[in-house]
């Protein structure tokens, strides 16, 4: 594993009181937080400084994890810590229950053995929360997809490892951005069995298509000639090409409704076609003359009303 | 390693028992967030209450701002409103430079 410098992430000086901390801790926390930050790694960012926070601001546990010193100039990924490091420090163990887990250096060195002196009765394992990325295309088909969790696990020994495990889960057919999908069972586990795991659902970004609920949205290019004369033109569904019919005079900006082509459901969603009238590039002698004709032959002024 | 699964549901209604559950919370802290208009359950009595579509995924949200952020309801409401206000403008941004 590798280790962490928790002073770093939080860009505070090692010799930083609990107040400094905690004002450091708070700005990172509302820049980074996933909800409000959609970077990419906003989230990966918020974990650390959540992490880091949940060391420093605990005196006891601050006092040992000083005690590990510095980083050793050991090689990337390969950290140990010195055996009985903890001896004589009495932090309380473990971290926020129910939340997904930090890095393998808080897991192995702070919430070691923390499940074992939870209560005395059999209990039953906390809910797991995550996120599952999905494509327009497998919500409007429903796909079947292997997602990799990493769990803190508590061997026999007391000592904690972190552990991947694979599961694969049926992404329903439908299935829109913000709706959650319950895994029974495949949350955190316990002695009297285990918890759920819910995930939320999100869209991979779609090079044509803007979901807004069950609702697609997308740009849909049209000639000039196919925006004055009307007709059918094709244009992409998730679930194939279909025929749009234009009407006679269409303006860019218009919107074409496609009821029930959206993502499936009862009811399914429609697909908005918003047209954007594209003029093709004169690069020959007749286009020229084409475009010259209906400068000459057309009583056009776009700007009439300026 | 446990054994694979497929059994899946989709999670569409959670009474405000399991909507707790769900958030980790308390039912004053969920009546109060009603109370906000941050959701708004079907049913008239809090023990009829349904919470259904996005309200689900704003009462995990909210849970995570209050948390995280240490953000009372009514900041929380106000977050809301802003974060999604936000996304629609940039929704649109992305269009609009889609088109450029």
């Amino acid at each position: 594993m590798d280790y962490k410098d928790y002073y770093k992430i939080l860009g505070v000086q090692k010799d930083a009181d609990a107040d400094t901390i905690k004002k450091a801790f708070r700005k990172a926390a509302r820049k980074y937080h996933p909800d409000v930050n959609t970077d990419a790694g906003a989230d990966a960012r918020f974990k650390d400084v959540s992490e880091a926070y949940e060391v420093l601001k605990d005196p006891e546990r601050r006092a040992a994890y000083d005690d590990l010193g510095r980083e050793p100039k050991f090689d990337k990924g390969r950290y140990q810590p010195p055996p009985g490091w903890n001896d004589g420090f009495a932090f309380s163990e473990g971290g926020p229950q129910g939340q997904e887990p930090f890095s393998d250096f808080f897991e192995t060195l702070f919430r070691r053995s923390a499940e074992h002196n939870a209560g005395m009765r059999p209990q039953q394992g906390a809910d797991s929360h995550g996120r599952i990325e999905v494509s327009i295309e497998d919500a409007y088909r429903g796909a079947d997809r292997v997602l990799t969790l990493r769990a803190p696990v508590v061997g026999p020994d007391g000592q904690v490892t972190v552990q991947e495990r694979n599961i694969s889960v049926h992404v329903p057919k439908g299935i829109i951005a913000g709706q959650h999908i319950r895994l029974p069972g495949q949350g955190h586990a316990g002695e009297a069995g285990a918890g759920d795991l819910f995930l939320e659902v999100t869209f991979a970004p779609h090079p044509v298509f803007h979901p807004d609920g069950q609702d697609l949205y997308l740009d849909l290019p049209i000639a000039p000639w196919e925006a004055a004369l009307g007709g059918h033109v094709v244009m992409p569904t998730p679930d194939g090409k279909v025929d749009l019919r234009i009407p006679k005079n269409a303006r860019t900006g218009q919107k074409m409704r496609l009821k029930g082509k959206g993502l499936p459901g009862p009811p399914a969603g429609d697909i908005y076609a918003t047209l954007k009238i594209i003029n093709p590039k004169v690069e020959t002698e007749e286009a020229r003359a084409f475009f010259e004709q209906m400068a000459r032959e057309l009583a056009f002024d776009p700007r009439a009303h300026l | 390693m446990k054994k694979s699964t497929k059994s899946v549901e989709v999670v569409d209604a959670l009474s405000l028992k399991d909507l707790c559950q769900f958030c980790q919370a308390d039912e004053a802290w969920v009546i109060e967030l009603v109370e906000h208009g941050v959701l708004s359950p079907i049913g008239g009595q809090p023990l009829n209450w349904q919470f259904v579509g996005t309200n689900i995924v704003r009462a995990k949200k909210a849970r995570r701002l209050n948390r995280d952020l240490g953000i009372n309801t009514a900041g929380v409401a106000l977050v809301l409103e802003l974060l999604e206000e936000r996304d629609a403008v940039l929704r649109r941004l992305a269009q609009y430079e889609a088109q450029t």
